[in-house]
């Protein structure tokens, strides 16, 4: 079973930097300097208090909330929690669909979309 | 002030196709029109405010009524996703108390299945949408973001596929009785957990149909109801709320008719259990379970005890639902289920559903429906009816 091909991620101003930052193999998400809450996914203005944000370097360690596999598409599609604190939308990659559970340790793993693009999957930890 | 009895729904239609190939998306939203009129005993001439959603081609309003060739004085065009037809019978009786409108028509129509969308194709990025550059390329398709939130609830609640089989066995008793409906066999617990698996935990029959057709509403104002000659369906209550994943606070257990079920319930001034009929917007059959358990009809976690053994099946359980065979067996137009919640409410408490399946004397009846994405972001919308 070969893996799905991961589309190039569309972009707009807010996302832009998140990107540029992967290409350097940096993995960003957004904290507020109000609050000090980390959110997903980025935002110029806090989706808690409205206030400021500012990009801030994640571990990159999380833990699966939630997976379905898609045996015969090839790729399973995921939310998982980052240490951090916010849940995200994601793809679990390098692993046996069989054998992940809910609740099982994962780290960050970029992989390329068609265009290049790293994009944010996870693999077990 | 409340919507509570201040406009009926005095005609109700759901167009008989499932395969519609040779007619139009804006002609079976007029044939939708059409029957309502006839069944309400109204003309067109009479329609003065106008209600649809994302499914109506063009610019909505402007098209639609061009092509209908009616003149309004309202207009409304909030796209709640499937739940919007639910959602736009509270605003139509908003509007008709504000004295915007006296006669407001609801329209839906669309040719998924002539035109070859179903929900297991991913969707394609915009750059515009918020989430869009955060998620698009990681796939998820409609059904995977149900089954995300159907792993969570089974993780979190241990409940189960066979539980959650039990929800198209139900339907399926009640579709045997539609000849229109598109699946009309009966099936088992065994048949849907033996189902090829789509996204897992959800089987091929854990999802409903994919169908042409189309469905209208006519909601009107109090003294028009009465001047007509069918049987007084009043409006109660009705809500609406929207659920996402709250800055990154995900949480798949539950819906938006956390908040929807007890506006709605408070504004009728009744009770879950006092609900005698219910339309339960039926995507996937965790929908109707998550949805069950939000609008307090069972304990939160213990959807899948209640929904076990029949107790969705009328005549035979508690809580009948969705006694035209739902979206899971019957109908599902334009992907978006919510009219044909609100039309088969409507039979129910009219005493016109299917014999085998008209819960004795109906009285009190419920329409909820989930539009968009359970697992990502959705809409909710509840309304609460009456036969008077
Ligand atoms: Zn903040």
């Amino acid at each position: 079973m070969s893996e799905r091909k991961i589309t190039a991620p569309s972009s707009n101003p807010e996302s832009e930097p998140f990107y540029a930052a992967a290409k350097e193999g940096r993995f960003l998400i957004r904290t507020c300097t109000g609050c000090g809450k980390s959110h997903w996914y980025p935002r110029t203005l806090c989706p808690f208090c409205f206030g400021a944000t500012e990009w801030t370097e994640a571990s990159g360690n999380a833990t699966i909330y939630s997976f379905s596999p898609m045996r015969r598409a090839g790729f399973t599609i995921a939310y998982v929690t980052l240490a951090e604190g916010p849940t995200m939308m994601t793809n679990l990659v390098d692993c046996d669909m069989d054998s992940l559970a809910i609740g099982q340790p994962v780290k960050l793993a970029f992989k390329p979309a068609e265009d290049g693009t790293p994009v944010p999957c996870f693999t077990p930890a | 002030m409340t919507i509570r009895g201040k406009a009926y729904i005095a005609g109700a239609y759901e167009h008989p196709t499932r395969k519609a190939p040779d007619k139009s998306v804006a002609q079976l939203h007029a044939e939708s029109a059409a029957g309502a009129l006839a069944d309400a005993g109204l003309t067109k001439d009479d329609v003065d405010g106008y209600f649809c959603a994302g499914d109506a081609p063009g610019m909505g309003p402007v098209n639609m009524l061009d092509y209908m060739n009616l003149r309004v004085r309202h207009m409304d065009s909030t796209d709640l996703g499937g739940c919007s037809y639910i959602a736009a019978v509270a605003h139509a009786t908003e509007a008709i108390m504000a004295g915007k409108c006296n006669v407001a028509l609801i329209t839906l129509a669309g040719r998924p299945r002539s035109e070859g969308h179903s929900g297991t194709a991913a969707r394609p990025g915009n750059p515009n949408i918020p989430d869009s550059p955060w998620e698009t390329h990681f796939g998820p398709s409609t059904v995977n973001l149900y089954a995300m939130a159907a792993a969570r609830h089974m993780y979190q609640y241990g409940t189960t596929s066979e539980q959650l089989a039990w929800i198209k066995v139900a339907a399926s008793h009640h579709a045997q009785h539609n000849p229109h409906a598109m699946l009309r066999d009966v099936v088992t617990v065994e048949d849907v957990v033996n189902s090829p698996m789509v996204s897992d935990p959800l089987h091929r029959l854990d999802c409903c149909v994919v169908s042409d057709g189309g469905g209208a509403l006519l909601v009107v104002k109090p003294e028009i109801a009465k001047a007509l000659k069918r049987p007084l369906v009043k409006v109660l209550g009705g809500a609406e709320a929207m659920k996402g994943q709250m800055g990154g606070d995900v949480d798949l257990t539950y819906s938006g008719a956390v908040w929807t079920g007890p506006a709605a319930f408070a504004e009728a001034g009744v009770m879950p259990s006092d609900i005698q009929y219910a339309s339960i917007y039926d995507s996937f059959t965790i929908t109707v379970l998550m949805q069950l358990e939000d609008l307090g009809f069972c304990e939160k976690g213990k959807g899948g005890a209640f929904v076990a053994d029949g107790n969705l099946i009328s005549g035979v359980g508690k809580l009948p639902f969705n006694t035209d065979g739902g979206g899971l067996c019957n109908n599902h137009p334009a992907n978006r289920g919510g009219i044909t919640k609100v039309i088969e409410a409507v039979r129910q408490l009219r005493g016109e559903a299917h014999p085998k399946v008209q819960v004795p004397n109906c009285g009190l009846a419920l329409a909820h429906g989930t539009g968009g994405l359970l697992g990502s972001r959705h809409a909710s919308a509840t309304l609460i009816l009456e036969r008077e």
